[in-house]
């Protein structure tokens, strides 16, 4: 017992140690600021430049488009510079009082109901096709792309044998016809670039130039240039009673300008479908049109969808170039408005500017958002079924 | 036999067109051909690079003053584009978090607004409200800044100018000759040379002395400010600045991006691997990252300055005269003959890119990895 107890004592750990925290100049508030804004002498200058840029530039853009800005009003005197007000920033009231002529253009007042049934429609055809998870995508898809351009020609268009009177497409303008460009351009664009895409990748020698030719031709010239041929020549091309309407003649050369960029994003998805899924396709004995539709449009469309995305984009912002063949899509009715006397001050032209630019960049910004989480979705994919 | 049928139907469709075309442009009492060409234009540009008089020139000749002008623009925002987007793709991927969030913004705002908007507002809302003639802002060397454009001293070359380009000529050629020979006495003795500063020498100290040596063959004509306008020195139209901002300003967020994705494309082991050879972390940019990112980088730049070319044809809602405002505007309005007019048009356009993708398929074989 007694030698027991005389042997030195050990020290045993029975659990590990709890690890020591991170050193103070590292964590915290002060450790991310010291890793990410002062690292180095330059990279504190840096950080100095930037400070001082963003006190330089927000204040005053803060005061002019919200604390100093005119909410209400009826005319020019309330953006003008007063007694009472002698530093006045974005007239605002004059955005409130020409909104529904941004929106509506000069639809017919008492129709404009009409206009925001499409609006409705359409905002469903959008979530029902980009909601990733929605129940039937497939009819969602013929929805998008077959009910809903007809629908809207009716609704839009009007047609009397069921009391819907007919409205000219010279009166619609703002929103609606930038929606209307835009929409047009995507339910256009994506099968005619589908044909093309797949035109361009065909064996028979005809198809594949014919494809090539017209892919390169457009994609090789502005947009303007297929809007001026498509508004001026292409009246002279068909017989005198057939001439289509501007609008029309505007839409048909959007649709064939998005079609050719849309044709290379289709064709560089089929590209990255590899070769086993042609050949496994055709040992199956499947048709071409069926393994196209099938096997191989499904994962080429699925791989390029940002792409897709980018390219929606893109057309919605090159529908701003309907404005210089003189239709009344929402830039051009900004311009208009711009130009009214009874608002003319010295900040009209740029609240003008301020609100189309934010509402290009709202659209825009939450596609490119889309795109960005479609992508990320499908890197996890390809991670996943790597390992 | 689908061949033949898609032929057919394709011929037919073109036959039809041309039918109904020539039909409608008799019936419209409207000329065909390119016969126009040689007749007098009678329209005045409000800026030409050549000899243009509306009472003499020629349709022709109008086409080139609008081409030039529309080569003058793009041109010039390439190159400043190029400078921009490389500074804020690089801002970008800076380790301060301040600096890439605020060159993320930029590219974020700039991309999702449509260029027209862009241009719009700066001839407009920026460009237009710059003071009248009376309160001209005066700049330093005798320019002024009003809301008809910038006026500027206009550089006068004496005749014996062309000495001092002719040395800087050769500056530049002696300077290509130092590194070659740098380069290869490097490879045979392994001797480093440093020839920075004497090629700096050549290329700018050589144009120098001659400058000086010839008597200041140049001269500078300044700005004269009159009661109703102002004479002499460069005029820079507000147009031609409107749209050189946007562009500028436009084609570097895309050009940033570009540039963000080929730094990226270099993996970091390259980076490590140079580092463990114990290169220096300029040599290994200059000589490991670089040429890696440029491979990648090239290809997409030079789409982008096709893009900022085509999208140079926006000038025509601000009036600036580049080839489509002066030809497939003001030519197509007076001749009527749109066919022939567009054509043309679409024509230059579709040269540029397809000689542009011509070099780059060249440059993409020549820069192709090997594989193994």
């Amino acid at each position: 017992m007694a030698a027991i107890s005389d042997m030195p004592v050990q020290f045993l750990r029975q659990a590990p140690a709890a690890s020591l925290p991170p050193p103070a100049s590292r964590a915290g508030v002060f450790g991310w600021l010291r890793v990410n804004l002062c690292s180095s002498p330059l990279n504190i200058a840096l950080t100095l430049i930037c400070i001082v840029f963003i006190a330089w530039v927000v204040p005053p853009l803060l005061r002019f488009f919200l604390i100093d800005a005119t909410w209400s009003g009826s005319d020019r005197e309330a953006c003008i510079a007063s007694p009472a007000n002698p530093n006045p920033g974005a007239c605002w009231a004059f955005i409130r009082v020409w909104s529904s002529y941004f929106v509506y253009g000069f639809y017919p007042i008492g129709q404009r109901w009409r206009v925001d049934l499409f609006f409705l429609a359409l905002a469903f055809g959008i979530g029902w096709l980009l909601w990733l998870r929605a129940p039937r995508r497939d009819i969602g898809a013929v929805y998008f792309f077959v009910v809903l351009p007809i629908l809207s020609l009716v609704l839009l268009g009007g047609l009397p044998l069921i009391g819907l009177s007919y409205v000219p497409t010279n009166l619609w303008g703002g929103i609606l016809v930038t929606i209307v460009v835009a929409t047009i351009g995507m339910v256009f664009s994506l099968p005619l670039g589908i044909l093309l895409a797949l035109g361009r990748r065909s064996r028979i020698p005809v198809v594949r130039w014919l494809s090539i030719m017209f892919i390169e031709f457009v994609r090789g010239v502005p947009l303007i240039t297929v809007l001026f041929m498509a508004s001026v020549m292409l009246p002279l091309f068909v017989p005198e009673p057939l001439a289509p309407d501007k609008l029309v003649r505007a839409l048909i050369g959007v649709a064939m300008f998005a079609s050719a960029y849309m044709a290379e994003v289709v064709r560089g998805g089929l590209v990255a479908i590899p070769r086993g899924q042609y050949e496994a396709a055709q040992a199956l004995g499947l048709t071409y049109w069926r393994m196209t539709a099938l096997i191989i449009l499904p994962q080429a469309l699925r791989v390029t969808l940002p792409n897709i995305v980018n390219v929606f984009i893109a057309l919605f912002k090159d529908t701003t170039l309907v404005f210089i063949i003189g239709i009344f899509d929402f830039l051009r009715t900004v311009e208009v408005a711009r130009g009214d006397q009874k608002w003319a001050s010295p900040v009209t032209s740029l609240t003008g500017y301020a609100f189309a630019a934010m509402f290009y960049f709202v659209c825009c910004y939450a596609m490119s958002r889309y795109a960005q989480r479609v992508e990320a979705r499908l890197a996890r994919r390809s991670a996943y079924k790597g390992r | 036999m689908l061949q033949a049928a898609l032929l057919v139907i394709v011929v037919g469709l073109a036959v039809a067109a041309a039918h109904n075309a020539a039909h409608n442009l008799a019936r419209a009492n409207i000329a065909h051909g390119f016969g126009f060409w040689n007749n007098t234009a009678g329209f005045d540009i409000s800026q030409t690079l050549i000899d243009y008089s509306s009472s003499t020139s020629t349709f022709g000749r109008a086409f080139w003053v609008g081409l030039l002008n529309t080569l003058l623009v793009a041109g010039i925002a390439i190159v400043l584009a190029t400078i921009l987007g490389f500074t804020i793709g690089i801002a970008r991927l800076s380790r301060n978090w301040l600096v890439s969030r605020l060159a993320g913004g930029y590219v974020e705002l700039i991309r999702n607004i449509p260029l027209l908007l862009q241009i719009l507002f700066w001839y407009n809302a920026v460009l237009k409200s710059l003071p009248e003639l009376r309160g001209s802002v005066a700049l330093p060397f005798g320019g002024f800044l009003n809301n008809r454009g910038l006026f500027l001293p206009r550089p006068v070359f004496a005749p014996d100018f062309g000495a001092v380009v002719i040395a800087f000529a050769i500056g530049i050629a002696v300077a290509i000759g130092l590194y070659i020979w740098a380069r290869r006495r490097q490879e045979h003795t392994g001797e480093q040379v440093r020839v920075l500063w004497m090629a700096l020498a050549a290329i700018f100290g050589l144009p120098l002395l001659i400058f000086i040596v010839a008597g200041r063959p140049l001269s500078f004509g300044v700005p004269d400010m009159g009661r109703f306008n102002i004479r002499g020195g460069l005029e820079i139209l507000p147009e031609f600045a409107a749209l050189l901002l946007a562009l500028t300003i436009y084609t570097a967020a895309f050009i940033a991006e570009v540039v963000r994705a080929g730094v990226l494309s270099v993996s970091t082991g390259q980076t490590e691997a140079a580092q463990a050879l114990g290169l220096r972390s300029g040599t290994i940019l200059r000589l490991v990252v670089v040429p890696q990112a440029m491979r990648v980088i090239i290809p997409p730049l030079t789409s982008q300055y096709l893009n900022l070319t085509k999208n140079s044809s926006l000038a025509v809602v601000i009036g600036y005269p580049d080839l489509v405002q002066v030809f497939a505007g003001t030519v197509l309005n007076i001749t009527g003959q749109a066919v022939e007019v567009i054509a043309i048009t679409m024509a230059v356009y579709l040269a540029i890119s397809l000689f542009t993708s011509l070099a780059m398929n060249l440059y993409g074989r020549s820069v192709a990895i090997v594989e193994r």
